[in-house]
């Protein structure tokens, strides 16, 4: 087996009692003092995550802009400079290659985010339709390291460690700025459902930026393990659970990224798709007694037939019933519909709900 | 970590304690901290018969779910149904609440778990 990767930032991890676990290659802390109390913190206060092992591939010269529309779903020509988009890339068939996120610096030079999982798979993918655009394609994932501060006291807690106002980065904006004297990109953007930054810096200055955020009273570390549980209760989607090469950005309802005035790759099945009519929902379901559903179990209609598949499930902190995201028949998927989820063997009660298990937080 | 004396004790972490042949049955500090915070406990049904190492629950965290399985044959005469309501009580005190009474059908399987002593340094290889 290929050997685990580290973030500079492991030895941290370790001194902090993290359990440490491979995800993707890497070995990454799941959880220091324990995922209730990690996630309730980010909802309440603040927490900060190493996202080191996300990958970081700049996409730079003359044709960037047009070979980026080709590449991705959504519209990159409205980007602003310093503007940030959520967007995929998709296969010719509509599947997902990854999401990801697009920075813009200009017309000429953009950075693209996408899952560590992904990384080499999203680099050989863009490489492999470069064709003829006048651009240079750079993985410089190794070399950058990455934090996420988050929570409604992030901005507060951030502010004492820089001279520019980070009230004046709009969400879905980025600058670079200085960090306790060090170059850094911070954005307001997260994976939580709570307000928050992004901050990129080189692999060998994050160490320190870690270092200054985490002794914060305020700030707690927050592992893998609470990273998902945040996103799902805010809704948002993982590779691998609610998108994958074999769900369209449509059926997991992510259509507003999916900007059909334009020409990417995908864009047909995509079309074809929508006028076929959908044939698969992502939605909410709450388990009506006790018991927890989870990524893989399957669902079933009140007869008992196979209508599809829980993608995330928990008991979240704060919550009396298991919630999920499932992507199931989309002839069941109406609201308050009956639906039964197969736990260890044993059918459970299930009822279709809104998505929305919170409501997010964002200071737009 | 808590290893009680006087308890046998099993390789999935699990401890049981016997009195008149009747084996409280419960998870151990050692179990109960790698799964984290537990937030849901499946319990087995009172007067079901189950044979050694067959599942007879489920232990859940917010992370996973996992099978509790018996060490030991017999009918569960009783369970803990505290732990419904709070299934945090084991993060709390493992060794403090049992989760099943089984009545022993063969004692002699006892002799197959560990004692105190050989459980700690089960641990502390593991």
């Amino acid at each position: 087996m290929a050997q685990l990767k580290r973030t500079p930032l492991y030895e941290e991890h370790v001194k902090l009692n993290a359990k440490i676990v491979d995800f993707a290659g890497w070995e990454m802390p799941i959880q220091y003092k324990g995922i209730t109390p990690e996630h309730l913190a980010v909802r309440n206060n603040c927490g900060i995550f190493d996202v080191s092992h996300m990958g970081e591939i700049f996409i730079t010269g003359k044709d960037a802009e047009k070979y980026l529309q080709y590449l991705i779903t959504g519209d990159v020509t409205k980007l602003n400079e310093k503007q940030i988009v959520y967007t995929m890339m998709c296969y010719e068939n509509g599947g997902i290659v990854d999401d990801l996120l697009v920075y813009k610096f200009s017309n000429e030079k953009y950075l693209l985010v996408v899952n560590a999982s992904n990384v080499d798979k999203d680099y050989e993918w863009m490489l492999k339709h470069k064709a003829n655009f006048n651009v240079l394609i750079e993985n410089l994932s190794q070399a950058y390291g990455q934090v996420a501060l988050q929570g409604p006291s992030a901005q507060k807690l951030l502010q004492q460690f820089t001279e520019f106002d980070l009230g004046k980065i709009k969400f879905f904006y980025f600058e670079e700025i200085h960090i306790k004297g060090i170059n850094c990109l911070v954005s307001r953007t997260g994976y939580t459902g709570e307000d928050g930054f992004e901050i990129y810096t080189s692999e060998a200055d994050i160490l320190p930026i870690w270092q200054t955020l985490v002794s914060l009273e305020a700030v707690e570390p927050i592992g893998l393990g609470a990273r998902d549980t945040l996103r799902f209760e805010a809704s948002l989607p993982l590779y691998g659970n609610e998108i994958g090469a074999d769900i369209s950005p449509l059926e997991a309802g992510f259509g507003f990224f999916v900007k059909l005035d334009t020409d990417f790759i995908g864009k047909e099945a995509l079309l074809k798709q929508k006028e076929n009519g959908l044939k698969r929902k992502l939605v909410g379901l709450q388990l009506l007694k006790k018991g927890i559903c989870r990524h893989g179990y399957p669902v079933y209609d009140i007869n008992e037939n196979e209508i599809g598949i829980i993608t995330t499930g928990y008991l979240l902190p704060n919550h009396d019933n298991s919630v999920a995201l499932a992507l199931i028949d989309v002839n069941q998927a109406e609201l308050d519909n009956k639906v039964l989820v197969k736990i260890r063997n044993k059918f459970y009660e299930a009822q279709v709900v809104s998505k929305k298990f919170i409501n997010k937080k964002y200071n737009k | 970590m808590r290893v009680i004396e006087g308890l046998y004790y099993s390789k999935e972490h699990e401890w049981i304690k016997v009195e008149a042949g009747k084996a409280y049955l419960g998870i151990t500090d050692y179990a109960a901290d790698a799964l984290g915070d537990i937030v849901f406990i499946e319990l087995p049904e009172v007067d079901s018969e189950y044979e050694k190492d067959e599942v007879i629950g489920v232990v859940e965290s917010v992370k996973a779910a996992s099978d509790l399985f018996t060490p030991v044959s017999g009918t569960v005469i009783e369970v803990n149904e505290d732990l419904e309501d709070e299934p945090q009580l084991l993060n709390t005190d493992a060794f403090g609440n049992y989760i099943a009474i089984i009545q022993l059908k063969d004692e002699s399987e006892l002799e197959e778990l560990m004692d105190s002593e050989s459980y700690k340094s089960f641990c502390e290889n593991n």
